[in-house]
């Protein structure tokens, strides 16, 4: 006898199922996904990496409910009072510049009706959490891009989404503050061990901060593959890059997505 | 730096000075260009009898009232416009029709509809603020990055969370550009109205001292205009640094 045999050990939070995006175009249809299928688990950081143009940010946008499939199922997790089903970390422009700091992070809790007192305790606690405090009153134009990206992901987090979309948050970035946003990320991260999409161009940065990254195919993209991110957390980035397996994965994906990179090229 | 702002005294100051000399020298008759000083007295008597604060209230109130009809509304009309595609496909082509027909030629007949009192008054500097506000609020909207609506639509915002927290904060800066403008027109159209057919205001006054032959009242009329003009700029800009702290 057994008791209930299908149940998984782990939930999913996004199941994704032969998700297509058709553009119309006055000339010819634009496919810009085909039939991409793939999921996420409960708590598990993922990243999504493909060559420019591949249909990344679209994806993404469907997940956040901003663009509409044109067939294939989403599933989400059911939206739930006090909670988002999903939040996003946008890339480059990410903040509001008419509203400071506390505003930004305010912001979908805001939206969310959440009482003003209510709203300005879990605010504050989040812009602890990234380090700005200090500047909760200050403007995004008084910051810089790095201080702004950490603003947009702390207001991402005060909104206690189930699944955090991110799409290449730290891409306008200099490569020493990406590296230190990227640590600060995974220490956050750590503490809350939300389920994350994070959609990337680097493939440094896939294996560093994901449990499994999956590669998608020149446009029409598609999941052609995924890889499992062996190494244990929290992370040593200086351990990770001396470790052969590091060079093993980062080859391995590279020859993947140097292929598409190519063939992108040529259409 | 220090030598530029004294120039920028000289010239008006030396202009006076060379306009009062003339004037008492009898270079100029002074019965058509009295002498500047003679022009601060008539001005100093007309506000100690209360005739000239009570033209200048009478303009003002009209200003702001006018400012008020008018622009409340256009932000509005604009910030659908900028918007919603098909609102703006609807009306463009009135506001374009309509705006620009210079508005002081509608004068006459808003006085056959609205009568001679204050009505009129306010109702011209209202129609000829609007579409100025307008269609600076409208492009304001439509030259807001795609990306602020994605914040707002990621997070859930419904239309009227759009309309509060994106399209109105990010036009604002637009609509000062388009509220400074009407002031300028607002202060020819209002004097303008006043000269044509009123029993008060300064266009009123101005007119009345032409017909008496009161050429230092004609001119000291013109001299409040002016700061009038530069009082109304000085509170819209600081109106705008207050409301755009956000600005860098």
């Amino acid at each position: 006898m057994t008791l209930s045999p299908t149940l998984p050990q782990v939930q999913t939070r996004i199941t994704v199922t032969g998700l297509t995006k058709v553009y119309p175009q006055p000339r010819a249809p634009l496919t810009a996904l085909r039939d991409v299928t793939f999921a996420v688990r409960e708590g598990e950081f993922c990243a999504l990496i493909g060559p420019s143009g591949c249909g990344k940010t679209t994806l993404l946008h469907i997940l956040a409910g901003l663009t509409t499939s044109t067939s294939g199922t989403v599933t989400l997790p059911e939206r739930r009072p006090g909670q988002l089903p999903t939040a996003v970390v946008f890339q480059g422009i990410s903040t509001l510049p008419w509203f400071t700091v506390q505003q930004n992070v305010e912001y979908g809790l805001r939206l969310m009706s959440v009482p003003r007192r209510a709203r300005r305790e879990r605010a504050l606690q989040h812009i602890r959490q990234v380090g700005l405090l200090p500047f909760a009153d200050a403007y995004p134009h008084q910051l810089s891009e790095g201080m702004r990206q950490r603003v947009s992901i702390a207001r991402a987090l005060a909104t206690d989404p189930d699944i955090l979309l991110m799409d290449e948050p730290f891409a306008n970035l200099d490569e020493q503050n990406r590296l230190l946003l990227q640590d600060e990320l995974l220490r956050i991260w750590q503490e809350h061990r939300k389920t994350v999409l994070f959609v990337t161009h680097s493939l440094d940065e896939a294996i560093r901060l994901a449990d499994r990254v999956l590669v998608m195919s020149a446009s029409p993209g598609h999941i052609k593959t995924e890889v499992v991110v062996p190494f244990d957390r929290p992370r040593d980035y200086r351990a990770i890059r001396q470790d052969p397996r590091y060079g093993t994965m980062s080859a391995y994906l590279w020859d993947v997505l140097r292929e598409e990179v190519l063939r992108g090229r040529q259409v | 730096m220090r030598n530029s702002r004294w120039l920028a005294v000289l010239s008006p100051v030396g202009f006076l000075l060379i306009w009062e000399l003339a004037s008492r020298s009898g270079v100029l008759d002074p019965r058509f260009f009295p002498p500047p000083s003679v022009i601060l007295q008539t001005l100093a008597a007309m506000t100690r009898s209360g005739e000239l604060p009570y033209h200048v209230v009478v303009s003002g109130r009209r200003i702001v009232l006018g400012f008020l009809l008018g622009a409340v509304p256009a932000v509005a009309v604009g910030l659908a416009m900028g918007l919603s595609r098909p609102v703006r496909s609807l009306l463009m082509p009135l506001v374009s029709a309509i705006y620009p027909i210079p508005k002081i030629a509608i004068y006459p007949l808003i006085i056959f509809y609205l009568g001679l009192g204050e009505a009129s008054k306010v109702s011209i500097v209202a129609l000829s603020i609007f579409f100025l506000v307008l269609l600076n609020t409208m492009a304001g909207v439509i030259g807001l990055e795609r990306a602020y609506f994605n914040i707002a639509r990621a997070y859930g915002a419904r239309p009227l969370g759009i309309f509060t927290t994106i399209a109105f904060p990010g036009a604002l800066p637009a609509i000062f550009t388009g509220l400074k403008l009407g002031m300028g027109f607002a202060l020819i159209v209002i004097v303008g109205a006043e000269l044509l057919g009123s029993d008060a205001g300064i266009g009123f006054l101005i007119w009345r001292s032409y017909q008496i032959f009161a050429v230092d009242a004609m001119f000291a009329g013109l001299l409040v205009t002016a700061v009038l003009g530069w009082l109304a700029t000085a509170g819209l800009d600081w109106l705008e640094h207050r409301a755009l702290p956000w600005r860098p």
